[in-house]
C-alpha cells in the first residue's frame, strides 16, 4: 500500500500529508510531481493543500489540467482512494471529479481556525470510520462551497455530502459555517464514494500534540486499502 | 494578429463577496446611488489567426468555470 502525494508548484501542505501518511498511519508515501504521467506502483492519491499555480485564474484551475491528473482520473474511475484537502478539494472540483466549486469566503477573509465536522454519509470509505463530531483545522480564503440547487439536492439524496460544518454539540447552524458554504457543506464524495474533497485539513490533526488527532478517523481509511499489486 | 478580450463574470445567482465589500466601501465614500457592484475578470489574448470557435474552446476548457462563471468574447482588432 503506497500513497502518492501529488506536488504542484505552490503546494504547501505536501509535507504535512506525507508525514501524516508515513509517520502517523505507518504507510508508504512518495511525492509525485505534477508533470509526471504515471502513478504506477501507487494505490491511493493525496492532493494536498496550498496555492497551486499561485491561485492564478481560479484556485486549482491550472493544477486540475496538469499532466498527472489523467492518472488521478484513472484512479478515480477504477475506484481507488483519492483525497483532496483544501486546495486539493479545489483541484478535484476544477477537474470535474467532484461537483460544485469553491468561492471566496462570504466574509472575504482568510480563515484559520478549528472547525467541527459531522460525517453525513456511510457511503464512502472516507467516512466509515467516523463515529463522533470531529475537530479539525481549516485554513483557506476560498472555501465557500457552491453548486446549483439540483446538484445540491442530488448530493443529499445520493449520500454524497461527506461532511458538514456543525457546532461542537453537533448542530447545523449558520454560526458553525465558517465560510458561507451551501448547506454547511465542508466536503463531498463522488457517486462511488472513493474520491473525497474537503476544505478542512485532516493531515494537520493527526496527534494530540497538534491539538487534535481527529483527522485520523478520516485518514485511517487508507489503512484498509489493500495493495493492488 | 487579433486582440481578443474575454470578460469572465460570476453567475448572477452567486454572491460576489468581494464585489459586495467594494460596494460597501463606495457607499461609505458617499456614493449613495450605488446599489450593487460585481467584480469580474478581463483576459486579453493575442492570437494569429483568430478563430472564434477556438477561443470559445479555450474558455470552456480553462478560462471560465461553467459551474460558477459566464463569459463573453469580444474581438477588438483584427489586422
Amino acid at each position: 500500500m503506497r500513497v502518492a502525494v501529488i506536488r504542484f508548484p505552490g503546494s504547501n501542505c505536501d509535507q504535512d500529508a506525507f508525514f501524516a501518511v508515513r509517520d502517523d498511519l505507518g504507510l508508504a508515501a512518495d511525492y509525485v510531481w505534477q508533470a509526471d504521467t504515471s502513478l504506477a506502483g501507487f494505490d491511493a492519491v493525496f492532493l494536498p493543500g496550498g496555492f497551486s499555480y499561485g491561485d492564478y485564474l481560479r484556485c486549482g484551475a491550472m493544477a486540475a489540467r496538469a499532466p498527472i491528473m489523467d492518472e488521478v482520473r484513472r484512479f478515480a474511475r477504477e475506484g481507488r482512494p483519492v483525497i483532496g484537502a483544501c486546495n486539493g478539494f479545489q483541484v478535484l472540483c476544477e477537474s470535474g471529479l467532484l461537483p460544485g466549486a469553491l468561492l471566496l469566503n462570504s466574509a472575504q477573509k482568510f480563515i484559520c481556525k478549528d472547525v467541527f465536522l459531522r460525517a453525513e454519509t456511510k457511503n464512502s470509505i472516507w467516512t466509515q470510520g467516523v463515529n463522533k463530531v470531529l475537530r479539525i483545522p481549516i485554513a483557506h480564503g476560498e472555501g465557500r462551497y457552491v453548486a446549483d440547487t439540483d446538484t445540491l439536492n442530488a448530493l443529499e439524496s445520493e449520500g454524497q455530502v461527506a461532511f458538514r460544518y456543525v457546532t461542537p454539540t453537533d448542530e447545523v447552524t449558520q454560526s458553525a459555517n465558517p465560510n458561507g458554504s451551501a448547506r454547511n457543506i465542508a466536503g463531498v464524495v463522488n457517486s462511488r464514494g472513493n474520491v473525497l474533497g474537503l476544505m478542512p485539513h485532516p493531515e494537520r490533526a493527526t496527534r494530540k500534540l497538534l491539538g487534535s488527532d481527529d483527522g485520523l478517523s478520516i485518514l485511517n481509511a487508507l489503512k484498509l486499502v489493500t495493495s493492488a499489486r | 494578429m487579433a486582440t481578443v478580450r474575454i470578460y469572465v463574470t460570476l453567475k448572477p445567482s452567486l454572491l460576489d463577496s468581494a464585489g459586495r465589500t467594494v460596494a460597501g466601501s463606495l457607499q461609505s465614500l458617499g456614493y449613495s446611488e450605488l446599489t450593487d457592484a460585481r467584480i469580474g475578470k478581463l483576459i486579453e489574448l493575442q492570437v494569429e489567426p483568430y478563430s472564434e470557435a477556438r477561443v470559445r474552446e479555450m474558455c470552456d476548457r480553462l478560462l471560465a468555470n461553467p459551474v460558477i462563471e459566464d463569459y463573453r468574447i469580444e474581438a477588438i482588432s483584427t489586422s
